[in-house]
């Protein structure tokens, strides 16, 4: 039932998770950040089973980490993303594997360029300009479809992600308490209220 | 008395050296000679062969440089069937980064690497050390061209140019004094200091000093493409592109620059 969407454009990309943390019908928290921060300009947003999620996601947020203490230099988002799918595809063919999906977004560091990555638990990957996973993906897709616009602006892109997270209010049934909206820019990352976007 | 310590290569001397590591390290210093040179736009290797004999058959491949991957190409000075087992393990070392991370291994990573494996020997298991030094010349997209020497014990470094093998010491004078550094004012705008970041020289003047530094340091009346060995690495389409010349192209090399190699005057 998690929502998670992210829209690229040309050195940024935004990043929505919802905050609920939920089991069967019951809400179990509020404020669970999905994300967790790879390197200063890597992110990776992650749904899917609960303890399999988080479980993952430290142990790539580990192994990311280590490869840069290792050779004092950060792995690129390209990089970063075929090392996740590597793991996941591994574990897919082992007898208990990951329920995972996740999104990683990144700057590379070398070229200035963003990039989005998407990868199921099936450990299918595809670098898109947009992407969400879940239940929210049958109604952000159509918005993020329609209003995307090749090299769009950090505003151009909030606005798309309002209409997203209008269309989940109108006609989703779930209703989630709160979203994290992160941008990944050559700044590094940036938190943003829903308010102030 | 000096038997005592040398037969195993984990025992340390009474004065503190590993005698089996040192015997290979003066093995290499009479193989064939192995130079390397940066320069802006990319990197020259040249190799001697040694013990060429006219009833010999030339080999197809070449026997002292070899490609370890896309981007990086390497010089063996020692024994080449030792020579052959490193390759080999930083070839599959290089296709594994690849398959896991989808780009280009770094290439002081995959010396790393090989030196851990070459470090391996000098302390665990094995009879011997590998008795092989490396140059190793790549390119990668962080830190550019690069140069770096291996040697048995597992030490590895970064160079502007280089050489091993036999007359290593007069090669490397001649390389100190012809080498053309960036003492200019603005290498300093550039942060990193790693790679080719700081020289002068173009592909063009690597290549003629590797001629001069090899009519100097072999102990012969003429150089051919028959004792020879040479390789480049340059970019294409921002791509690194290894060149190993044929022995035609050898040829073409020597006599273009025949005019400054002049025979050692000792």
């Amino acid at each position: 039932m998690d929502a998670l969407f992210a829209i690229a454009g040309k050195d940024f990309v935004i990043s929505v998770s919802d905050t609920a943390s939920a089991r069967s019908i019951v809400r179990m928290k509020k404020n669970c950040d999905k994300t967790y921060k790879l390197s200063s300009h890597t992110l990776l947003a992650v749904c899917g089973e609960p303890g399999d999620t988080a479980n993952f996601a430290e142990y790539i947020q580990g192994n990311v980490r280590l490869y840069s203490v290792r050779n004092s230099q950060d792995l690129s988002p390209s990089e970063t993303a075929n090392f996740i799918r590597n793991e996941l595809a591994g574990s897919m063919r082992s007898r208990k594997p990951y329920n995972v999906n996740m999104l990683v977004a990144g700057v590379d560091q070398n070229t200035g360029a963003a990039s989005l990555y998407r990868i199921d638990y099936l450990a299918a990957m595809a670098k898109v300009p947009f992407a969400a996973h879940g239940y929210c993906a049958y109604f952000v897709y159509s918005v993020m479809d329609h209003e995307y616009t090749e090299g769009l602006t950090l505003e151009q892109g909030f606005d798309i992600v309002k209409n997203c997270l209008t269309a989940l209010k109108e006609r989703f049934i779930v209703d989630f308490p709160d979203f994290s909206i992160k941008v990944i820019s050559t700044n590094g990352t940036r938190e943003y209220d829903l308010a102030e976007i | 008395m000096a038997r005592r310590y040398d037969s195993r290569t984990t025992i340390f001397s009474p004065e503190g050296r590993l005698y089996q590591v040192e015997y290979a390290m003066e093995a290499i210093s009479h193989a064939g000679t192995v130079i390397g040179i940066l320069s802006k736009d990319g990197i020259v290797l040249a190799a001697e062969r040694q013990a060429t004999s006219n009833l010999l058959e030339q080999s197809i491949g070449s026997e002292k440089i070899y490609e370890m991957n896309d981007n990086v190409v390497a010089g063996v000075a020692g024994l080449t069937a030792d020579a052959n087992i490193l390759i080999n393990q930083s070839r599959v070392i290089a296709q594994r980064y690849l398959q896991r991370f989808d780009s280009p291994i770094p290439v002081e990573h995959l010396v790393r690497r090989l030196c851990d494996l070459k470090q391996g020997y000098t302390q665990f298991g094995g009879l011997r050390p590998f008795g092989v030094s490396f140059l190793c010349a790549g390119w990668d997209p962080t830190f550019g061209f690069q140069l770096y020497q291996s040697d048995p014990a597992g030490n590895y470094s970064s160079w502007k140019a280089a050489c091993i093998g036999e007359n290593y010491s007069n090669a490397q004078s001649i390389l100190k004094q012809e080498y053309k550094d960036d003492d200019s004012s603005d290498a300093g705008s550039n942060s990193s200091n790693v790679g080719s970041a700081g020289t002068r020289m173009t592909m063009d003047d690597a290549l003629k000093l590797t001629c001069v530094v090899l009519s100097k340091t072999i102990d012969t009346a003429k150089l051919t493409s028959e004792k020879l060995e040479f390789a480049t690495i340059t970019l294409k389409d921002d791509k690194p592109y290894i060149h190993i010349y044929s022995s035609e192209e050898i040829d073409e090399v020597l006599k273009k620059y025949d005019s400054v190699m002049k025979p050692s005057e000792d």
